[in-house]
């Protein structure tokens, strides 16, 4: 028994296990006794703790809000959910221009036409190395300048106003027929969807492709467009009251700012990620497509970049995430997301700094890894199969 | 932001580890200078000039500090905080005192572990709009746009005021005072809203000050006065003094060219330290009211230095004269 328990203690395996739960333990430990030490100090000098406060009225305004009831009665939770999809809102906005003209710019990069090639690398260098928060603010107060005041605002067909301030869009009331409406957008959406697959089925099993841009416009754009005339869904248009434009709904310029900065500003990164991934395919890929009588553009999309993308997932997940918490910089041009109404006013209004900071970090955290997660089942599915 | 983030780390680090030190009177005299916390740059009230030397009406309150505690108003180290960084900057013990027009506040008072030491300033919230809109009141921006700073009182004023009228109003907030009158001149807001005190140094700091007008309307009050941490009732005592012997000097008529005047009357004695015992109980010298008037001067001399009439921001004494004079400044008493 003795010796069993004496080889134990000799044991390398059983060693190391031993010392990494001690190791724990011992952190565990310390971090306890910091928590504790900290609430008791916080507690003796006077400092309000807890998270009761995000049950208490904000009392302030937000400018930017999407689809969430929110006003200054509502509360400081509210506030915080308010925060959370603005941020959520311009990070996907701008993930998804940052992807276009990331992709764009990576192949051009890499076109054979000089022009091309030369004016992609000239925006790659000129925005990749210019610090991202000028760029906002660059952005923003040219935004400022060259629109045109309220008064004078851009008119197109009376019911979409460009000025200084945002853009002002028609907004549907909410109603049976605007239900309607929206049941024949997705049968729309369904349906194509459905004649998509056949026809690619078809095309895999007898090589005659069949061309389903007509179904696309029939479906996904003339078949809503009917219902609304049909069914006569009401919308609530913008109209100058005022000092400002009423009714409808509106984008502001601090997000349009935001949004184009970040996308132009990542969408370099991409593009360069992009190229590395095309540079990464083999040459005989692509002439293989070309003696297999792929043209050009075929090639492309359906023998290079699938390659490519495999290579340029990886990296372009980081720009994804440095989007995100770029956003915070948002602060600077008044767009309202979390770090502004949370960590700015809320933390001013109630002033637990380590609550409200701790609680803004668990939201990026929280965003950023449900954003690894999503690409990197993405990525899993791109891989090689049978490696 | 990354500011914030250090401030948050650095109380989180003090709350964790050892409570923050409650004797700042001999933590200031072991350094040698006060750490006072001031704003990025408000005319009149804490502004830096071109060679870093500050100046204005919460600026002299950390020199009227220093001069009581150190003997020499000079020996000031000025950390300039955002709106959102000064209470945790107070909080961690990175700042001995906060002088950056702050509204004292039943809430900030009684949950943030801070104590007012008095007010230096009463203010209220007023309004500047564009002279195009031909507006004369609050009552007829009903709909508009507002340019704000984020992290004050005045975004709460703003929108209990428009609630109880039943109006409607935008906000855009900025993370500074630049950064709003910036928007405000671009044209991204009808109006900019802000203490009154400030409304007329940004006014004289706009490319065409003429083109904006300061609406004779205060929608809220403001006491603004400086701000210490709980705990350190003597501290408490010598802040709030420093700032009553200012006050208490100019109604007793002594400023300081006439401070070291020799002087039969009683109060003036008692205040140049010649008699009484007022310093024993603060833990100060004997010279310490002395020192304060000599180097930084009465409150009446502070205010017409910084703020009054022969400055750029030209404000008048309103209620922030002393109460024989028909104001609300009032000094308990010397004795």
């Amino acid at each position: 028994m003795f010796i069993k328990l004496k080889s134990l203690l000799y044991n390398n395996e059983v060693r190391a296990i031993a010392f990494q739960v001690l190791a724990v333990v011992f952190i565990a430990y310390f971090v306890y006794q910091a928590f504790d030490n900290m609430m008791l100090n916080i507690e003796q000098s006077g400092i309000r703790s807890g998270f009761g406060f995000l049950n208490d009225e904000a009392g302030f305004a937000v400018n930017d809000n999407f689809f969430l009831t929110y006003s200054p009665t509502s509360t400081n939770l509210q506030a915080f959910y308010v925060g959370i999809v603005n941020t959520l809102i311009v990070a996907i906005t701008g993930i998804f221009f940052a992807s276009v003209i990331g992709l764009v710019i990576g192949i051009a990069r890499l076109s054979s036409n000089y022009l091309i090639r030369k004016m992609a690398t000239v925006y790659i260098e000129i925005f990749r190395n210019i610090p991202i928060l000028l760029q906002i603010l660059f952005w923003y107060s040219t935004a400022l300048s060259v629109l045109p005041s309220t008064r004078n605002s851009m008119n197109f067909l009376d019911s979409v106003f460009l000025n200084s301030r945002g853009l002002f869009l028609p907004k549907f009331i909410i109603g049976t027929e605007f239900y309607l409406v929206l049941a024949s957008f997705i049968i729309g959406i369904v349906a194509y969807v459905f004649i998509k697959k056949r026809s690619t089925k078809k095309h895999d099993d007898t090589g005659i492709a069949t061309n389903t841009i007509p179904h696309f416009l029939g479906l996904v754009v003339l078949l809503p467009i009917v219902a609304y005339f049909v069914f006569g869904a009401q919308l609530e248009y913008p109209a100058l009251k005022g000092f400002n434009f009423q009714g409808g709904t509106d984008l502001s310029i601090e997000f349009f700012s935001l949004a184009f900065a970040l996308s132009v500003y990542t969408a370099t990164y991409i593009a360069e990620a992009i190229r590395s991934g095309i540079d990464s395919v083999d040459k005989g890929q692509k002439e293989a497509a070309a003696a297999l009588g792929l043209r050009q553009g075929q090639a492309m999309r359906l023998v290079v970049l699938p390659q490519a993308l495999r290579v340029a997932i990886p990296p372009i997940i980081n720009q994804y995430l440095n989007l995100t918490k770029n956003s915070s910089l948002a602060t600077a041009v008044g767009y309202s997301e979390l770090v502004t109404i949370f960590s700015g006013t809320v933390l001013n209004v109630v002033g637990q700094a380590i609550e409200i900071i701790a609680l803004t970090m668990l939201v990026y955290l929280t965003i950023s890894l449900f954003i690894s997660l999503v690409l990197n089942i993405f990525n899993k599915k791109m891989e090689i199969k049978g490696k | 932001m990354n500011k914030l983030l250090k401030l948050s780390a650095a109380s989180l680090l003090v709350f964790t580890g050892f409570s923050v030190n409650a004797d700042t009177l001999s933590d200031v005299k072991s350094q040698g200078s006060l750490s006072c916390g001031v704003s990025t740059g408000t005319p009149g009230f804490s502004n830096p000039d071109s060679s870093g030397n500050w100046s204005g009406m919460d600026v002299d309150v950390c020199r009227a500090i220093a001069a009581a505690t150190l003997g020499d108003a000079r020996k000031v180290k000025y950390v300039p905080l955002s709106a959102k960084e000064r209470f945790i900057a107070l909080q961690s013990g990175e700042i001995d005192v906060l002088s950056r027009n702050t509204t004292w506040t039943h809430t900030r008072d009684t949950s943030l572990g801070l104590n007012f030491a008095g007010v230096n300033y009463y203010d209220g919230q007023g309004f500047m709009v564009k002279k195009s809109l031909g507006v004369n009141s609050v009552k007829g921006l009903d709909g508009a746009s507002f340019c704000i700073q984020a992290g004050t009182t005045t975004e709460l004023n703003l929108a209990d005021y428009f609630r109880s009228n039943n109006m409607k109003f935008k906000a855009v907030t900025y993370d500074t005072s630049a950064q709003t009158k910036g928007g405000f001149e671009a044209g991204r807001c009808d109006a900019l809203t802000s203490d009154v005190s400030q409304l007329a140094g940004l006014r004289s700091t706009l490319k065409d000050p003429s083109s904006a007008v300061v609406l004779g309307d205060v929608i809220s009050k403001e006491p603004l006065g400086p701000v210490v941490r709980q705990g350190d009732d003597n501290w408490f005592n010598i802040v709030k003094w420093s700032l009553n012997a200012m006050i208490e000097a100019e109604e007793l008529g002594i400023t300081s060219r006439t401070i070291d005047r020799t002087s039969t009357s009683p109060g003036v004695q008692r205040l140049q330290g010649k008699t009484g015992k007022l310093n024993e109980h603060l833990g100060l010298n004997k010279d310490w009211a002395r020192n304060i008037i000599a180097q930084v001067g009465n409150y009446g001399e502070s205010f017409e230095r910084n703020i009054g009439m022969s400055t750029p921001i030209a404000l008048p004494r309103g209620v922030n004269q002393l109460w024989i004079k028909g104001g609300i400044l009032y000094s308990p008493a010397f004795r």
